[in-house]
């Protein structure tokens, strides 16, 4: 057996299983427990799109808030181009302003990232004496 | 006496000053990060994970990380009783008697109480742990590739009886884990697999950018997008120590819930939640007033409390005789061995005793720091909820960064958060459970590893796993666990065994 042995033994299965998924979600969608049994009594059971989603019940992807998440994408992406050009300090800056963005506005934003720059330097290097470049080579470091 | 011997390296390793110092500087960290609303042990590790990469010495690292999953139990607790958000299954059952007493204004006694039945429970699972490990890590030498392959197979179905929600999807997750623990250069012929020409795949994913993207980052993104409604907060906490009456209602159901926890935590795949949930049906059915139970009952904090802790002890046992992870929490701790150079394993209790057995006595350490650094500090705790999630969220995702990013100083890592993250935030919007992916994810290089080995020495016959005895009753019982998870009657009567409580 080759490299690609397992890799496709497993494909298989989760191709199977996928369309296995496809398949149940028409048939018999995920109900919340106690929605199953009036589902079941009232026939709707394969009603996949029922208007009143109970609390915990299974969200559909449709209606995703898009702010938080690009923002908190963008942080982390920030930082991973730029901890290497800019160093440390102003990777963790940008990143912590982009993320708290998704919350917050700006004046506010600004002042949290100051805060866990701050803190994260205190953390990572002084206390934890990470060897980290705390201002990289695009800023003269 | 081999016990006392081992058990006395144990302690004079543990109780040098430094790991001392950082099973406290763990517990702290635990607490502190567990108590955030809607963060559970696993998330709390998985964030914290990147603090001990630094170490030189990996006793101290794993101590600290050992103290961390205490502390983040703990934490969990608090923020179950006080808040009636648990941020993980097992921490549920505390919740519903636990957030009664407090809004009754007994919320110091139920924290006294979960602290007090944990360190019992954790007192009597870590000499459990002593005793039993060292005959099981012997038995495991024996294990061949075969065995090995049928194990890890049990070990990732039975993970899927305890998820709630979908079978069919939480297997999906763990092929797809298993999947992506492919992704990189195959161990046997060097060939690069699901790399797509990029050089940075060769290495294969890195565990910590999975671990942090799919249970950090993915937690912070579900919280953005669907703020908690404000939950009546208990802040005053007062009468901190229980009467003599309370101690004595607690003894029975703290000494059973041990032997139920220490039994249960043994088993792969989320023992410590089956734990919370029988020793609260157990304490329930033998009560005189089962219908206290629910409006508040101490028995119903005590004892799935210290059930939790003592599974959590036990839970080790197959983690260091066979190098293989209960569950999640415990997956996380393969990754920390792996990244200090160690992979976890019968060898590891011969090769490093002052390691496993420091690890073990830490572990009691760190259940009496516990006790006397969390009562003490209830207060700060109870602050710790009140800090906005607008401050905590931008904190966390720039630690995760500076973390994985410390780990090779490459930014690559960094990266692969984002995509975990968004892919975690996805999975569980799709009512699929990340946890069985990081099991496979872990597993899978080992699954795959011993079933080639298998099939070697047996010269591609696939049979091998059916004619040597072990290997054949494991996959049997793993073939009996899929059954039994997958029927509809049984599953419809599991729901309602987690619907019952709530």
């Amino acid at each position: 057996m080759g490299p690609g042995y397992v890799p496709l033994a497993l494909g298989a299965v989760l191709a199977v299983l996928g369309v296995a998924t496809v398949v149940k979600a028409y048939v018999a969608p995920d109900l919340a427990p106690e929605e199953v049994s009036t589902a079941v009594e009232d026939g709707r059971a394969s009603d996949g799109g029922g208007a009143a989603e109970p609390e915990d019940a299974v969200r559909p992807l449709a209606g995703i808030k898009w702010r938080p998440l690009l923002f908190v994408m963008a942080g982390i992406v920030f930082f991973a181009y730029t901890v290497d050009g800019l160093g440390l300090l102003p990777a963790s800056f940008g990143a912590g302003l982009l993320a708290a963005l998704a919350g917050s506005r700006l004046p506010r934003a600004l002042l949290v990232s100051a805060g866990l720059t701050v803190a994260s330097y205190i953390i990572f290097v002084v206390l934890l004496q990470l060897r980290l470049s705390l201002v990289g080579d695009w800023l003269g470091g | 006496m081999d016990l006392v011997d081992n058990l006395a390296l144990g302690f004079s390793t543990a109780l040098q000053w430094q790991n001392v110092l950082f099973c406290l500087l763990g517990v702290a960290l635990g607490t502190a990060v567990g108590v955030l609303p809607g963060i559970g042990p696993t998330a709390a590790i998985a964030m914290l994970l990147p603090i001990t990469f630094g170490f030189d010495d990996p006793t101290s690292a794993l101590i600290m990380l050992a103290g961390i999953y205490y502390g983040a139990q703990y934490g969990g607790s608090t923020t179950a009783i006080l808040l009636n958000l648990p941020g993980e299954s097992s921490a549920a059952v505390t919740a519903i008697d636990g957030h009664r007493m407090a809004l009754a204004g007994h919320a110091g006694t139920a924290l006294a109480v979960a602290a007090i039945g944990s360190f019992v429970a954790g007192t009597v699972a870590t000499v459990v742990l002593a005793v039993a490990a060292p005959p099981l890590s012997r038995a495991a030498l024996s294990f061949g590739a075969a065995e090995y392959f049928s194990l890890v197979v049990l070990g990732l179905i039975a993970s899927i009886a305890l998820a709630s929600g979908s079978t069919l999807k939480a297997l999906g997750m763990i092929v797809l884990g298993i999947l992506l623990g492919t992704v990189g250069q195959d161990l046997y012929t060097g060939a690069p697999r699901f790399t797509f020409g990029l050089r940075e795949l060769y290495g294969g994913l890195n565990f910590v950018s999975l671990a942090v993207g799919l249970f950090g980052v993915a937690e912070i993104l579900r919280n953005l997008h669907d703020p908690r409604t404000r939950q009546r907060i208990v802040r005053r906490v007062t009468n901190l120590w229980p009467s003599r009456a309370d101690l004595r209602r607690i003894v029975g159901p703290v000494l059973r819930a041990t032997g139920i926890g220490s039994a249960l935590g043994v088993l792969p795949g989320g023992g410590h939640v089956l734990a919370s949930y029988a020793s609260y049906a157990v304490e329930k059915r033998i009560s005189r007033h089962p219908e206290r139970f629910g409006r508040g009952a101490i028995e119903g904090v005590a004892g799935p409390e210290s059930a939790n802790n003592a599974a959590a002890q036990t839970s080790f046992i197959p983690l260091l005789t066979l190098g293989l992870p209960a569950h999640p929490v415990m997956a996380l701790m393969v990754g920390a061995f792996i990244i200090q150079g160690i992979t976890p394993g019968p060898d590891v209790m011969n090769d490093q005793p002052a390691l496993v057995w420091g690890l073990i006595a830490s572990m009691w350490i760190g259940n009496v720091l516990l006790v006397l650094l969390n009562l003490p500090l209830i207060g700060l705790w109870v602050r710790m909820l009140t800090v906005p999630y607008s401050i905590l969220f931008p904190t966390i995702v720039v630690f995760a960064c500076i973390g994985t990013y410390s780990l090779g100083q490459n930014p690559y890592h960094v990266l692969a958060v984002a995509f975990f993250g968004v892919l975690g935030f996805v999975l569980v919007r799709s009512g699929c459970e990340p946890a069985p992916l990081l099991l496979g994810f872990v597993l899978g290089p080992l699954l795959e590893e011993n079933l080639r080995r298998a099939l070697l020495i047996s010269r591609g016959d696939p049979s091998v796993f059916l004619t040597r005895p072990i290997s054949a009753v494991l996959l049997v019982l793993a073939l009996v666990a899929l059954v039994v998870t997958a029927l509809p009657a049984i599953r419809r009567k599991r729901e309602v065994v987690f619907a019952e409580d709530e």
